[in-house]
């Protein structure tokens, strides 16, 4: 009986993902170009308005910042081109397929919800950065940089109508919307810029020649705000290097970058890292530094562009909301098979919302997008060992699939044990992932080998 | 017709970046180039979804 139920769970979590079960034909892949395009446009986001500003109140030095950029952003590159594009030209297939062939299908749903969880967080966040402009004209009270809870009644009011629209437009399709942001894309990025420079002359610069006075002076004093924790250069380079971690490292990206000709195509990432990691965090802590620490995406983007400025932060929070919305909607729905996809993609808009009224989420968004990438990237330490490592042992790679299993355990006690152990050393979260990836991969190695030395011995007495 | 959206697209990403220079050497207010921004922007979204292909890996 268990076992009927969950062969029906795995076909039904194959089926959604049946569209891209082949590896990518050489007919089908893309050029260099494209994956400039991809990549810029994907870094643009909503969350570029909240991390810029945090890093000012975490009293980050201008030295620090800019050079903790540039040496984490170019860390960042080297991940998607060294660790994950190799692999994703090699097997040509998506995250999804290639942990089902090592960890089996009911670890590879596990992932896709603990994912999923992660997607509606972040897809709340971003819902409250859209609230913050849509609150603009009611003079609605925005969250200070303290605030853990709901606000005000308004707060809640305006969070729960922007909620209900990403919602609504989430269950009407997600093509359109996909589509959408990436014509967004090229505006958004040069308001985060217009906007920064719009706003210098208030700081006290007046010509290019008296800016990094300023930076040091006014913008990235040093000075930390009242209850926040001070950054330094590290926290920068490992913040600005791992903020993506689940999807260099941890290889989503192998879904990305299977289409792409050469495993070089990973450098392409540059032009998403250092456009919205690097010009658009840096304008974004500009604004916040005018708006005098004012953290609230919305007001410091109308303080440097008016109302495009808000219009721009509201479209920015949506169309980063909206796909986040619509994939973690696609997770849950293997396990409701029998609710349609509109209710699937609503009860999952209704808890992002709910999520989304916590201003906590928004304030502490550095904590989050660590927490986020550490989590996920032990499966990606398994795909790298699993792929490289294991054969130069003489083990198989894919296990489950050539076992047939469907529960890899090495995998999961390497992914549960990797996270586990990293939150008990004694170091802020943002520099738990690079001990966690090492202790992934240990586990997963010494235990691979132990299992299938073990099935080999077991195989050899019953003959 | 497609040649003219582009034109018209780049002119509402001309509006929206370079008033900000004048704002910063003092040549225009704050306020005028917030308004130009919005002019930009209306461009820009009334003329890109037109010809922007949707291309690439998803």
């Amino acid at each position: 009986m268990a076992a009927e139920s969950g062969s029906r769970l795995a076909e039904r979590l194959d089926a959604m993902y049946e569209f891209d079960r082949e590896p990518v034909s050489d007919r089908h892949l893309y050029g260099f170009r494209s994956f400039l395009a991809m990549y810029a446009g994907e870094h643009v986001a909503g969350t570029e308005f909240v991390i810029g500003p945090l890093f000012v109140v975490h009293g980050v030095t201008a030295g620090d910042l800019f050079l903790g950029l540039l040496i984490g952003n170019l860390l960042a590159v080297l991940s998607w081109a060294f660790v994950c594009a190799p692999i994703a030209v090699r097997s040509r297939l998506t995250l999804y397929w290639q942990l089902r062939k090592i960890c089996g299908p009911y670890l590879t749903y596990l992932y896709s919800v603990v994912n999923a969880l992660m997607f509606c967080f972040l897809a709340g966040a971003m819902i409250a950065v859209a609230a913050t402009a849509v609150g603009l004209p009611f003079n609605m009270p925005m969250p200070a940089l303290s605030d853990r809870l709901p606000t005000s009644f308004t707060w809640g009011i305006v969070v729960f109508l922007v909620g209900a629209v990403v919602t609504a437009l989430a269950i009407l399709g997600f093509e359109k919307i996909s589509r959408f942001a990436r014509i967004c894309v090229p505006w958004m990025f040069l308001v985060f810029v217009a906007a920064a420079i719009a706003v210098l002359p208030q700081l006290g610069v007046h010509s290019w020649g008296d800016f990094w006075s300023v930076a040091n002076s006014k913008i990235w004093t040093g000075v930390v705000a009242p209850g926040q924790t001070k950054f330094t250069l590290w926290h920068v380079i490992f913040f600005s290097w791992f903020c993506n971690l689940a999807m260099h490292i941890g290889m989503s990206d192998l879904t990305i970058l299977r289409y792409a000709k050469k495993w070089q195509y990973g450098f392409a990432s540059a032009a998403g890292v250092y456009l919205g990691h690097f010009v658009a965090w840096i304008s974004s802590g500009i604004l916040c530094a005018a708006a005098l620490g004012n953290v609230a995406p919305g007001p410091i983007a109308y303080l440097g562009a008016g109302v495009a400025g808000a219009i721009c932060v509201i479209l920015a929070g949506w169309t980063t909301a909206n796909p986040t919305l619509y994939r973690a909607g696609l997770a849950f729905q293997v396990a409701t098979p029998d609710w349609k996809r509109w209710k699937v993609t609503l009860a999952t808009g209704l808890a992002t919302t709910v999520a989304a009224l916590f201003p906590a989420l928004v304030m502490k968004l550095l904590d989050f997008v660590a927490l986020y990438g550490l989590i996920l990237m032990p499966m990606g330490a398994v795909i790298f060992s699993d792929f490289w490592l294991l054969p130069k042992l003489g083990l198989e790679r894919d296990a489950a699939e050539k076992w047939s299993g469907l529960f890899s355990f090495p995998a999961f006690v390497a992914w549960v044990g990797s996270v586990g152990v990293s939150f008990l050393l004694p170091v802020e979260i943002f520099f738990k992932a690079l001990p966690a990836w090492f202790i992934a991969v240990a586990a997963y190695v010494v235990l691979s080998y132990a299992f299938q030395r073990g099935r080999v011995v077991s195989r050899e007495v019953a003959r | 017709m497609k040649a003219l959206l582009k034109v018209l697209s780049v002119a509402g990403l001309t509006l929206t970046i370079v008033p900000s220079f004048f704002v910063f050497s003092g040549a225009i207010t704050w306020e005028r180039h917030a308004t130009l921004m919005v002019v930009g922007m209306i461009l820009w979204f009334a003329s890109a979804p037109f010809w922007m292909k949707r291309e690439g890996p998803q």
